[in-house]
């Protein structure tokens, strides 16, 4: 499976947003989305399942356009979870089974609810099945949006700054989670992050957006302390620490 | 662990899914069973004293010619109205405070009701649909019942239409839309004063009466009018149960599930909206089921929309069933304005949930 974005360009009446937005990846890639705020990465990764309409541009999975493709069809292929999420009182197993609604025509089968407790198994969530959504932590919270999300047998999944209102431990353990779910479900994970050094650990794709448009795109080797500066107006060291890269900011 | 007791897992996970659900379907087949109850006490009180064999023997078409007249022609069609209205009512309610993304939402939200009432007010006033009279019932008749339901119909469907081209045309969200329906309610409430300001006091008493909300001036073919819109518009909003659960997590996220959001929130509001007017076309306002309906089941039952739609049009139908059962009873043979008793019980009710829910926080 391959998805290639090509020359996505969306803006709102007083500013353009993003600017002929260009990369590929492929199943099992962890993509990091990364740029400060404004840069345009929510915005990219709406317009990659037309939450937001972009004027120009394409989107391919396997060569086949997705923008052709009903809401339904679309949503059979790219999940999405939203950056911020409600905290609704429904029992996370509904919640789950949500993201069964592009296959859902009258009715769940039994089927749907299979699909939905085993992608409750594969975020640890088994015990949490029939407690209320809005009684969980924030960190569990994000975990059953990512079960509904992987519930929906995508190739593709778009994750709005899924760790930024998490502390660090639900931090590492979400961004784990993401990686491995692109491992074994074969699924392209598109993530817009702001820490730089989780990214780094998880994420074995780099894009780096500045102003709307691509800085660099690539592995490891564009996350460089001149192409930070140049994104982030920060001056950084990295250092590698038990082989480990590391992003230490040294001057503002 | 062994594949056994994964599978036992399993099976016991799925016992109490399904037990879960059968609650919701137990709350479901109560308020069936007490809405059954209310509907043979609802026959059974009044005037003319009736007990369950002689009804179940005019039911059957055997009664005598007073039971056949107090029952088919004065308190069956009551009951039925109370249980299409109330349902159609709160189900419309349930589905326009997910629709719009407020509690507070209900059918006269958008300014319907307002509408209706302005619309009657010009039939009876300007267009001398309704007088008084001396009868021995009621002092206030309407001499053209079908001009002043015509006429509602139309203020309720145009305040109807405002909305939807404002929401299409100007892409309202739910907030303007709330806005919008506050705006047009108080333009036609100061029209309906307008028109009342210039007219005879009968007029008025008239048109007065003709808003207060009553079950009994509904006849046979209305009621199937209604029933067939109601029994339609459930299917519909059925249909969608799921889109309403969606929109509940938010817009981008119901998008991203290949909702489009446009569509639902139209046709929801269209179809809520033309329940709303039929029924207060025919009955005359009744506040306040459909805002209580729904939101007593959502405190019950939960907000998952596959078990509240039918669960509001359930309790729809028994709070106005024991409202309307009320007003006829209470200070018999005096019938009070069942839109009057619907909130004069509801609205403690409601409170009272409200502390409770509260409490439990």
């Amino acid at each position: 499976m391959n998805l290639s974005v090509e020359g996505l360009s969306f803006d709102y009446p007083a500013r353009s947003v993003i600017k002929n937005i260009r990369f590929s990846i492929s199943k099992g890639d962890f993509l990091a989305v990364l740029g400060i705020n404004g840069a345009g990465k929510s915005t990219l990764l709406k317009c990659i399942n037309r939450i937001l309409k972009p004027y120009a541009g394409e989107v391919y999975i396997n060569d086949e356009d997705c923008f052709k493709l009903k809401g339904r069809q679309l949503a059979q292929k790219i999940a999405y979870v939203a950056q911020s999420n409600l905290s609704i009182r429904i029992k996370v197993l509904d919640a789950v089974l949500l993201g069964r609604r592009p296959y859902i025509n009258w009715d769940i089968s039994n089927k749907d609810l299979e699909i939905a407790q085993k992608a409750l198994e594969i975020l640890g969530l088994q015990e949490y099945a029939l407690r209320y959504l809005d009684e969980l932590s924030g960190g569990e919270q994000q975990k059953v949006v990512i079960a509904r999300a992987l519930a929906q047998k995508t190739q593709i999944l778009l994750l709005d700054e899924p760790t930024s209102s998490l502390d660090l431990k639900n931090q590492f353990e979400v961004a784990e989670i993401i990686k491995k779910i692109a491992e074994e479900q074969h699924i392209a994970a598109i993530v817009s992050m702001h820490d730089l050094n989780l990214a780094i650990r998880f994420a074995n794709k780099f894009l780096l957006l500045k102003d709307g448009e691509v800085f660099a795109a690539g592995g490891i080797e564009v996350i460089t302390p001149e192409n930070i500066e140049s994104v982030y107006s920060v001056r950084v060291k990295i250092e590698k620490f038990e082989g480990i890269p590391i992003v230490i900011p040294i001057r503002f | 662990m062994s594949k056994k007791s994964v599978q036992r897992a399993d099976t016991s996970y799925n016992l109490m899914y399904q037990r879960y659900i059968l609650k919701k379907m137990y709350v479901m087949v109560s308020l069936f069973v007490l809405l059954l109850f209310a509907c043979v006490f609802a026959i059974k009180a009044g005037s003319t004293d009736l007990n369950l064999y002689n009804i179940i023997k005019t039911l059957l078409g055997k009664g005598t010619e007073v039971s056949r007249l107090v029952i088919l022609r004065i308190r069956l069609p009551r009951v039925v109205a109370a249980i299409i209205a109330g349902a159609g009512l709160s189900v419309a309610g349930c589905v326009m405070q997910n629709n719009l993304r407020n509690p507070l939402a209900s059918p006269s939200t958008l300014g319907i009701s307002n509408a209706a009432a302005f619309g009657a007010n010009l039939a009876i006033i300007i267009f001398g649909a309704g007088s008084v009279q001396s009868s021995r019932s009621d002092a206030v008749i309407i001499n053209n019942p079908y001009m002043v339901t015509i006429f509602a119909l139309v203020g309720a469907m145009a305040a109807t239409l405002i909305i939807i081209l404002l929401t299409r045309l100007r892409g309202f969200s739910p907030e303007s839309m709330v806005l919008a329906g506050v705006a047009l309610s108080s333009l036609f409430s100061a029209g309906t004063m307008l028109i009342q300001y210039f007219a005879q006091d009968v007029q008025i008493a008239a048109a007065v009466f003709w808003t207060f909300g009553d079950l009994g001036r509904i006849a046979w073919n209305e009621i199937a009018i209604m029933t067939l819109l109601v029994v339609l518009a459930f299917v519909y909003f059925l249909f969608h149960r799921w889109d309403y659960n969606a929109l509940d997590n938010g817009e981008d996220t119901t998008k991203s599930l290949g909702i489009n959001i446009e569509r639902i929130r139209m046709g929801g509001m269209f179809v809520a909206s033309l329940i709303t007017s039929v029924t207060v076309s025919f009955l005359g306002i009744i506040g306040f089921i459909g805002l209580v309906g729904p939101q007593i089941m959502r405190r019950t039952i939960g907000g998952d929309h596959r078990y509240l739609i039918p669960a509001s049009a359930l309790a729809g139908s028994l709070l106005l069933l024991i409202a309307d059962t009320l007003a006829r009873t209470i200070v018999s043979p005096v019938v009070l304005p069942v839109g009057a008793i619907t909130s004069f019980f509801g609205a403690p009710l409601f409170l009272y949930l409200l502390i409770r829910g509260g409490r439990n926080k």
